[in-house]
């Protein structure tokens, strides 16, 4: 008998996430779970340290907005085409954030020295950047291998929780990712791992091998929540599109205090919000 | 056929710079060098591979974020493209923030993948596409990516060129400063001087005029590299080269 994974409501989810926690979330082009941030705001969760694998986009705008989040540590936050994100704008030019800038490489080896389960990782790079400057917890390095060869040297990133979607998974916590495999780095990196996914499907997603190659396995997995369109605003790649209309509305609401909570009680707060989650 | 445009002449004065290349790698927010990364994949006879972040069918990376970085670690790409909020004379860029870093006047996303990949690419094109003092400027607030770097730090790349909505810089390295390479057509040098924050070297003699694609290269930067870049920046290929924008 395979060991099954916990099936957990989306508020059930959000509530596994403590206050203070070290959440890794992926890029908007990846698996976003917006249901569990709306969910997550709902519960006032406060305190977060954000993880961008390795930027961040509107789930980190929200999280800001809403006052969940203490530190960002992320290579950028970016809207892309919809412009800039404007709660993180915000917070960063009121000095509300503890902001951590990185460069995406270093996010994904600290990362990769935390699956790997080694202390610190060297990486080529930033050697004069006010990145670096800024990084107190970064060092420069000798290469132990080579003459005067100045390198930096991460220390393993291990966050507490990676919050990930997915398209499929199954009842034993197995999730496939497809394509999007810093979703397993997230997955194998973090203490915990909750997913989101569009659907939970009969079976055992490892007995085909070729959902294998792309598949977390349910060992990493702590807790999953079925959510139907769970990326929406966003759209999942290969699914549907980006509710494109709604993310230009949020920018717009999202550009005063006012607009924001405006947008949070008409889509995040209301009953009505919660009921269709 | 239509008149040449600037985006038209940006795309052939990259896609120069291109030339003979195994791979060209093309970042976030990057419609005109992807246009010039297809244009001069499409003159190589299929020698060149390009990669296209936000693109389908022009991304053959399969193992997630990281792999990007992976692939120019190791030496196996040859070209990327940085811009910034602002870039110095020293061909610093800085994608973070103005005024005070604590407390900025303004903030944009961040630094992205630039203080690895300006270290580790062989050829990285700077491209700004507001030439002005406010963008140009003597010292950048924040430091994404240092232009240069001390010898004994690992650095096989680095700046290559400059090119922005008025003209093309080449970069120096030994004086680790840009030289004026070429005027797009309809700005002069005075023009550019007033509107740099930076010091530049001139060339020797009258700074040329940067060429104008020919009609053949126009044909193809308007058929095929106009369809194909209309996938990833629709709007882009509509308001240049009016490809109806597909739902």
């Amino acid at each position: 008998m395979l060991m099954l994974a916990d099936k957990l409501t989306i508020d059930e989810l959000a509530s596994r996430i403590p206050d203070g926690a070290k959440v890794a979330l992926p890029p908007d082009y990846a698996y976003c779970s917006l249901t569990a941030v709306r969910a997550l705001i709902r519960r006032k969760v406060k305190g977060l340290h954000l993880v961008g694998v390795p930027s961040l986009g509107f789930q980190a705008d929200m999280l800001i907005g809403a006052g969940c989040v203490d530190t960002l540590e992320t290579a950028a936050v970016t809207l892309s085409e919809y412009g800039l994100a404007p709660r993180f704008t915000a917070a960063v030019k009121r000095a509300e954030i503890n902001m951590m800038d990185a460069t995406c490489p270093a996010i994904h080896a600290a990362l990769q020295a935390s699956e790997k389960g080694i202390p610190f990782i060297p990486l080529r790079g930033l050697i004069g950047s006010d990145i670096l400057a800024h990084r107190k917890d970064w060092k420069v390095g000798d290469n132990p291998f080579a003459e005067n060869d100045p390198v930096v040297y991460l220390p393993a990133l291990k966050p507490d929780v990676a919050l990930i979607h997915a398209p499929i998974g199954d009842k034993y916590g197995n999730v496939w990712v497809g394509v999007r495999r810093e979703q397993m780095l997230m997955a194998h990196a973090a203490s915990e791992t909750f997913v989101t996914v569009e659907e939970i499907v009969d079976g055992n997603l490892m007995d085909d091998l070729k959902m294998k190659a792309a598949t977390i396995p349910g060992l990493y997995i702590s807790g999953i929540t079925e959510a139907n369109k769970g990326a929406w605003p966003l759209g999942i790649p290969g699914g549907y599109n980006p509710d494109h209309e709604h993310l230009r509305r949020y920018v717009e609401l999202a550009k005063t205090d006012e607009g924001f909570q405006q947008y949070l009680e008409e889509f995040v707060l209301e009953a009505a919000a919660e009921a269709a989650e | 056929m239509k008149d040449v445009c600037l985006e038209e002449i940006l795309i052939e004065s990259i896609a120069e710079n291109l030339d003979g290349l195994r791979h060209v790698a093309v970042g976030a927010s990057s419609p005109i060098p992807g246009a010039a990364a297809l244009l001069a994949r499409s003159r190589s006879n299929g020698k060149m591979r390009v990669s296209i972040l936000g693109s389908e069918d022009n991304n053959f990376f399969s193992d997630g974020g990281k792999e990007i970085f992976d692939v120019a670690g190791q030496g196996r790409m040859d070209a990327f493209f940085l811009s910034g909020a602002q870039i110095d004379g020293k061909a610093n860029v800085n994608l973070v923030s103005v005024g005070d870093y604590e407390q900025p006047k303004a903030r944009f996303p961040g630094s992205f993948g630039s203080g690895y990949l300006y270290f580790v690419v062989p050829r990285v094109i700077l491209f700004r596409l507001e030439h002005t003092p406010r963008t140009l400027v003597e010292k950048v607030d924040f430091i994404s990516a240092p232009g240069f770097s001390d010898d004994n730090v690992y650095r096989p790349g680095g700046p290559y060129k400059l090119i922005t909505d008025r003209c093309l810089f080449d970069v120096d390295k030994e004086r680790k400063c840009f030289r004026l390479e070429s005027v797009h057509p309809g700005h002069t040098v005075d023009e550019i001087y007033e509107q740099t924050g930076f010091e530049f070297d001139l060339p020797d003699g009258t700074v040329p005029e940067t060429r104008s694609p020919s009609s053949e290269t126009l044909e193809v930067i308007r058929g095929e590299v106009a369809n194909e870049i209309s996938e990833i920046y629709p709007a882009f290929a509509a308001r240049v080269f009016g490809i109806d924008e597909k739902k």
